[in-house]
């Protein structure tokens, strides 16, 4: 079994990477690879895509590499393989996001990516480190992890999903943030599971052994 | 919620610690990697190595070290000391640093620090202050580990670098630094207080009282440290343990 990292420039891709090797080696999930070849994409059998910085840039940095988008769609949406975007790859899968202006994302999951506002103005932006999550659904990433398990996270910007059921994790941060979005074969996290020592580990150990 | 940081700091000198862990004797002291799996195992929150190697020959081995470790912990690794172009940064990111700490060239050039962010996010740049208090209530700006003033003056200065992109302040009072004496609490108040992105408090802890009064009274999100935790004095399970008898939220 092959689990690609999208290659498009973004900052963390190799920590990404390592993590999932670790976990892929720890469940003998097979081999992980870092790529932006269409042809590689459209082959693996799982998909991540990881990020950080802003919208705009990631996007174009994804559309900067021919065939790629292209090639995730295929995979993704015709051929159904598991799919995780990790923060900025996460909001990606939004329709649209206002950071330095409006971008359209790849819309996977409707909603839109928003400045975080908390209702505690003493609440500093960006939210950095450790939050509890508080799990919505009985989703298969989330065996052996419960509620009250942190995420480290690292963002200014949060999705807002516009149907509450792809909404399958929360945490709370002067107001209800979402923290992982999902449906079908689609999955997303705003927090680092790849900075998120045991809980992280866990979880990209689940999503390898996913079959949506 | 949000919790608070606690995150030790190792220093770094020519690819070895400095001030190392030595409750371990089955552990090589000097090895910032052994270092590095210890905190993780212990439940760190984040890690911050320093870099003080005095020339800039070394600077490929402070690379394999940070790769090293990155390939060992699954926490976030911030790496400071001598950061001083765009490139280094690039370098830092590509072998495993989550964030990268600027001080001497921020204050050199402002603008660095925009354009480091605009490459790559704002969330990867720490700008590292250090000040001391020059008169009562009034904290000015000083490089090279404490020996030169610059006539900046702090607070100023931390609001600009926040309107610049630093996604992070680490404050350090070098008149406390290294005196066990506790944070300077007027000064990392005045900074978290006068800016909106996370503050971490930084240099004088002796005790955990200074850990909680770093947070309490500093109104820092992180507290950072380095001999309590590095002489066995105190473990990142004591630490959390007094923020949260303090009834400051911490994961535990």
């Amino acid at each position: 079994m092959t689990t690609v990292v999208i290659d498009y420039g973004a900052g963390n891709l190799r920590s990404a990477a390592k993590a999932l090797s670790t976990a892929a080696a720890e469940s003998r999930a097979g081999e992980v690879i870092v790529s932006d070849d269409p042809a590689v994409i459209r082959r693996a059998d799982r998909i991540v895509l990881p990020g950080v910085g802003a919208f705009a840039d990631c996007k174009k940095g994804l559309e900067s590499r021919p065939g790629v988008i292209e090639a995730l769609r295929q995979a993704v949406l015709d051929a159904g393989r598991p799919f995780l975007g990790i923060c900025v790859g996460m909001q990606l899968m939004a329709t649209e996001g206002v950071e330095y202006g409006t971008h359209p994302g790849l819309d996977w999951i409707k909603g839109k990516v928003v400045k975080l506002t908390p209702s505690d103005p003493g609440l500093k932006i960006p939210q950095m480190g450790w939050n509890d999550l508080k799990l919505r659904s009985a989703h298969p990433v989330f065996a052996g992890l419960e509620t009250g398990d942190h995420g480290y996270f690292v963002h200014s910007y949060h999705f807002i999903a516009e149907r509450p059921q792809d909404v399958l994790a929360t945490v709370d941060y002067g107001g209800e943030v979402t923290a992982v979005i999902g449906r079908d074969n689609l999955l997303g996290v705003q927090f680092h599971p790849e900075k998120s020592q045991k809980v992280g580990l866990r979880l990209l150990a689940n999503f390898l052994a996913w079959k949506p | 919620m949000l919790k608070m940081r606690v995150i030790p700091c190792l220093d770094v000198k020519d690819g070895r610690v400095v001030k190392g862990v030595n409750f371990l004797n089955l552990v090589d002291a000097g090895d910032p990697v052994a270092q590095a799996r210890i905190y993780d195992a212990a439940g760190a929150d984040e890690l911050t190595f320093l870099d003080i190697t005095a020339s800039s020959d070394n600077r490929d081995t402070l690379y394999d070290v940070v790769a090293r470790a990155a390939e060992a912990c699954f926490m976030p690794l911030t790496v400071g000391g001598g950061v001083r172009k765009t490139e280094d940064i690039r370098k830092l990111l590509l072998a495993g640093a989550d964030k990268v700490s600027i001080n001497t060239a921020a204050v050199n050039n402002p603008d660095f620090v925009r354009e480091a962010a605009e490459k790559f996010g704002d969330q990867c740049i720490v700008v590292s202050i250090d000040a001391k208090e020059s008169a009562p209530g009034k904290f000015e700006i000083f490089t090279h580990g404490g020996r030169n003033p610059t006539g900046i003056d702090a607070v100023a200065f931390a609001r600009r670098m926040a309107e610049n992109g630093a996604g992070e302040l680490l404050v350090t009072s070098m008149d406390r630094d290294g005196t066990r004496q506790g944070y300077n609490i007027a000064l990392t108040r005045a900074i978290a207080d006068a800016v909106t992105v996370p503050v971490i408090a930084s240099g004088g802890v002796g005790n955990l009282e200074h850990l909680v009064a770093g947070i309490r009274d500093g109104h820092a999100t992180a507290v950072l440290a380095a001999s309590i935790f590095h002489f066995g004095q105190h473990s990142i399970a004591e630490a959390k343990a007094a923020l949260a008898e303090a009834g400051l939220p911490v994961r535990q």
